[in-house]
């Protein structure tokens, strides 16, 4: 996020896009809600279906799944067009305006209608209800990013947000809210493929030469190449990768192609997974190695608005497992090398020296500040709520043309409904702990597939009834709750069940930049289970 | 805030920022107030009169959660005015419900129990003079108690104004006032989320968890402060543990307004965490051998973890090794797995799921 969670009630307007946030980001959605409900702040929705939040927005714009990069710039089609976009913010702190702009004159409202669904008059309404009413923040989550053009629609968000001026103020900003707990902390201490923690380029020989010091390694013996991603690994396995170790995820459960997933595990020489549960993928490993979870260790975490936070050891780990880094130093050791630090404040204390922007956290500033937002560059730096105030941090905001591409997948004769993943709010990602617990499992014990009354009338299908959902890949069966809350021609189902799971269906199609799966969007047929007897 | 301003409690002078009412400035400063419908969280609400203190100069008892606080003021807090006010507050509540403490959820941190103890009241003065209404437990984390609600509707203005669930409000008339979900429906059948705010705000024992009934007494937890798993928010959560069990989480109390969850927590922070202590839980590593898994020692385990990395690394180069991080793990298993890929093995396959 470019601002804070807690800037809700400073903006004029809320643009929410691609989040269900009550039911994913349940006590930020709150907040949201608050500011609409209760301090007078304007609320766009833009989601396919009747999530919580619309029901308090000013204005709902139902889009077809896959649409929204040309909802996006649809609406900045309007918003240039009819002048009401911040010239002075657009003059002094971006460029690329020409060629953006001539990208813009295929996006009219007659043709976003034609792609998305949402009428122009509608569309209309929006763009000047969103680029007049003053400080916008826009809110994004999966359901921009994961895409074949989930890169497309980010940037999409971000020309809306630089053509109004919308960065640098409490209240406005790109604000993606992380689906997972430590996913900006995962990718703050540089797992991924192509830079070393914050953000430090691997292919940059001054940084291979800082990391290999500090850890005590010969900088001829460090890759000078990009990695691979999760899911080229995955494709790969058994030709280029040969071993895969993996840490706490649960891939075959979380693939977008479960089939495709298993196969490819099984061509490799050699397997480990570190997890807290005998997962899916831990089944098919040939060692598995036992974890303590989140409560059963020290450790710091980072949420969606860059702040890091402490979590202390609660509890005990059951039997012999051991926290993850232990279990990585001691295999460190193992191999040669010595000089890895073994507790978690001296792993964070080698960290932040090589890392400017954690440079000024210390594990006691952390546990009395409640937290510390990067950058963070030296032990009297406060932090920093909002990024890009005043100079965006590559110098010129740079506004981005964009083609519009169809999803990968459309609906077709043999497969006429569109389909689109997501989670519940009872429930968490492949639900290896919250189908373990008693409430949570007691409220939503299995999977239901949202369709719309037309559809269900035309299927013949009442609610409650079991029905099969095919795909190209794979087909489920699955309880059908007929509804109104989904447009006609889409179907929802939550990806947490592994008796009926969604991944079975969803497009392992990736975004060509980000290697992001397509889970948003798959093209599936839903038929009803003759009854026996 | 600079400290501008003065007033005395009690014969004592304190300092203060102004902006403060006298309550805030009392329990800054160890002065005991009790309060009944107030909370740091819900506001003041200025309706159980259990917080009233005479001021020098002002005409009767004033509510202290309500008065902000001005220079000069002089207070008293303990007068036999006070006490003889306090004590006839908790009797009336005494008298109207089934305020029976010895199984209760809530004993040793009910506020109405803390003050019935600084009252000194052994027995009730008046006969009790209620009718039971039949526990509500229909829902799956919490039971509702209304012969034990105070109707200080704590719960009511957390639900709506707090968490924005707008589920809970008052109900009925007179003597026959309730909370209600809803239009009265139980609360499994209403549309409450059980996020469990209402219960985290409750001074009595009216709401309580399910999952924590017969845990333990509140004086055998243990609090520690662990940040929530679920999602990207980064909720901090007040974990009560006992005999190396989770028994019940809430949300951060302390330092409330600095924290990114305000003190708020979801259905998933509050109850998710039972699968710490489920007994399919990995206790040891294991091994597989002709296709089943066989329990190992971790020198076993990490010895042929490292034989076989360092054989496919002479084999086939580092880069044919693969590594998955997690974004559910902290920074610091992160950034080992990192090192271990980058520096031990020599490789940039290192990546973690957050596409998926």
């Amino acid at each position: 996020m470019t601002n804070s969670l807690q800037e809700t009630e400073k903006s004029d307007i809320i643009f929410v896009i691609g989040t269900n946030t009550t039911w994913n980001h349940p006590v930020f959605g709150g907040m949201v809600k608050k500011a609409v409900k209760r301090k007078g702040v304007k609320l766009i929705v833009v989601d396919p279906r009747d999530i919580d939040l619309a029901k308090c927005a000013n204005l709902h714009l139902k889009q077809r799944p896959g649409s929204d990069s040309a909802v996006l710039m649809g609406l900045q089609h309007i918003i240039v067009k009819e002048n009401w976009y911040n010239k002075a913010f657009v003059d002094e702190r971006t460029e690329g305006w020409d060629d953006y702009v001539k990208s813009l004159e295929f996006y009219t409202p007659e043709k976003v209608e034609e792609l998305s669904g949402i009428s122009k008059q509608l569309l209309i309404d929006a763009a000047k209800l969103y680029a007049t009413s003053g400080r916008g923040a826009l809110y994004y989550a999966m359901g921009i990013t994961q895409h074949t053009h989930g890169v497309d629609n980010v940037k999409a968000c971000s020309n809306l947000q630089m053509i109004l001026g919308n960065f640098g103020l409490e209240g406005t900003g790109v604000n993606p809210l992380r689906g997972q707990n430590n996913v900006q902390g995962a990718c703050d201490m540089g797992a991924l493929p192509n830079v070393f923690t914050g953000y430090q380029p691997v292919t940059v020989e001054e940084n291979r030469k800082k990391f290999a010091d500090a850890w005590g390694v010969k900088v001829e013996n460090m890759d000078d190449k990009v990695g691979q991603t999760v899911t080229t690994m995955v494709n790969n396995a058994g030709d280029s990768i040969k071993a895969i170790y993996i840490m706490g995820e649960n891939p075959m459960m979380s693939d977008p192609n479960l089939h495709h997933a298993e196969e490819q595990f099984k061509k490799l020489d050699f397997l480990v997974v570190q997890d807290i549960f005998m997962t899916e993928t831990a089944q098919i490993a040939d060692v598995v190695l036992p974890a303590c979870a989140f409560a059963e260790k020290t450790g710091t975490f980072v949420n969606t608005e860059r702040r890091v936070q402490i979590s202390n050891k609660a509890l005990n780990q059951p039997g012999i497992a051991k926290n993850d880094f232990g279990i990585i130093v001691e295999l460190a050791k193992r191999m040669g090398c010595d000089t890895f630090p073994e507790t978690p404040e001296t792993l964070f204390e080698e960290m932040r020296q090589l890392t400017p922007s954690y440079k000024g956290m210390t594990y006691e500033r952390l546990e009395k500040e409640c937290g510390l937002r990067w950058p963070c560059p030296t032990e009297d730096h406060p932090g920093t709520p909002i990024l890009h105030v005043g100079k965006f941090s590559r110098g010129k905001g740079l506004l981005v043309p964009i083609e519009y591409r169809a999803p990968e997948e459309v609906i077709s004769k043999e497969y006429p409904i569109w389909l689109t993943t997501g989670r519940l709010l009872q429930h968490y990602h492949t639900g290896s702990m919250t189908r373990r617990s008693k409430v949570l499992n007691g409220l939503v014990p299995y999977a239901k597939v949202e369709i719309n009354v037309v559809d269900a009338k035309k299927l013949k299908i009442k609610d409650g009834e079991k029905v099969k959902v095919s795909s190209r890949r794979g087909s489920i069966e699955i309880h059908a709750e007929v509804t109104k809350k989904i447009q006609e021609g889409i179907v929802f189902i939550p990806f947490h069940f592994v008796e009926a799971a969604a991944n079975q269906l969803t497009n392992d199609a990736l975004d060509p930049i980000a290697k992001i799966p397509e889970y948003k969007v798959c093209a599936v047929k839903i038929e009803k289970i003759a009854d026996c007897c | 805030m600079e400290n501008t301003l003065k007033i005395t409690i009690n014969g004592k002078v304190y300092d203060s920022s102004p902006g403060k009412t006298v309550l805030d400035i009392a329990r800054a400063n160890n002065v005991y107030i009790p309060t009944l419908c107030y909370h740091p969280r819900t506001g003041k609400a200025g309706k159980c009169r259990a917080c009233l203190v005479e001021i020098e100069g002002f005409r009767g008892l004033k509510e202290s959660c309500a008065l902000e606080a001005k220079d000069g003021m002089i207070i008293k807090t303990d007068t036999e005015q006070i006490k003889q006010v306090r004590k006839m507050i908790v009797e009336l509540h005494l008298s109207n419900g089934e305020h029976n403490c010895i199984a209760c959820e809530k004993n040793g941190h009910c506020e109405l129990q803390d003050m019935a103890y600084h009252c000194g009241i052994e027995r009730p003065g008046f006969p009790e003079y209620h009718e039971t209404i039949p526990l509500d437990d229909s829902a799956e984390g919490i039971i509702r108690d209304h012969n034990k609600c105070i109707e200080c509707g704590r719960c009511v203005t957390a639900c709506n104004n707090n968490v924005m669930h707008e589920v809970l409000d008052f109900g009925w008339r007179s003597g026959h006032t309730k909370v209600i979900c809803d239009n009265d429906l139980p609360m499994g059948e209403s549309s409450c989320v059980q996020c469990g705010e209402c219960v985290q705000v409750c001074p009595v024992g009216a709401l309580t968890f399910k999952n924590a009934k017969g845990k333990g007494p509140y004086w055998e937890l243990e609090k520690k402060k662990t940040i929530c798993t679920y999602c990207g928010v980064g909720c901090s959560i007040d974990m009560y543990v006992k005999d190396n069990k989770w028994v019940y989480s809430m949300g951060t109390e302390e330092n409330w307004e600095k924290q990114t969850n305000k003190g708020m927590l979801c259905v998933k922070g509050r109850f998710g965490m039972d699968f710490l202590d489920r007994e399919d839980r990995l206790t040891t590593p294991l091994i597989k051998k002709n296709g089943k898994f066989v329990e190992a020692s971790w020198d076993e385990a990490l010895n042929l973890v490292s034989s076989k990395l360092g054989e496919t690394k002479a084999k086939y180069g580092a880069g044919s090794i693969g590594f998955f991080t997690s974004a559910r793990t902290s920074n610091e298993d992160n950034y080992a797995m990192m090192r271990f890929a980058r520096g031990v093995i020599g490789t940039n396959n290192v990546d973690h799921c957050a596409r998926l």
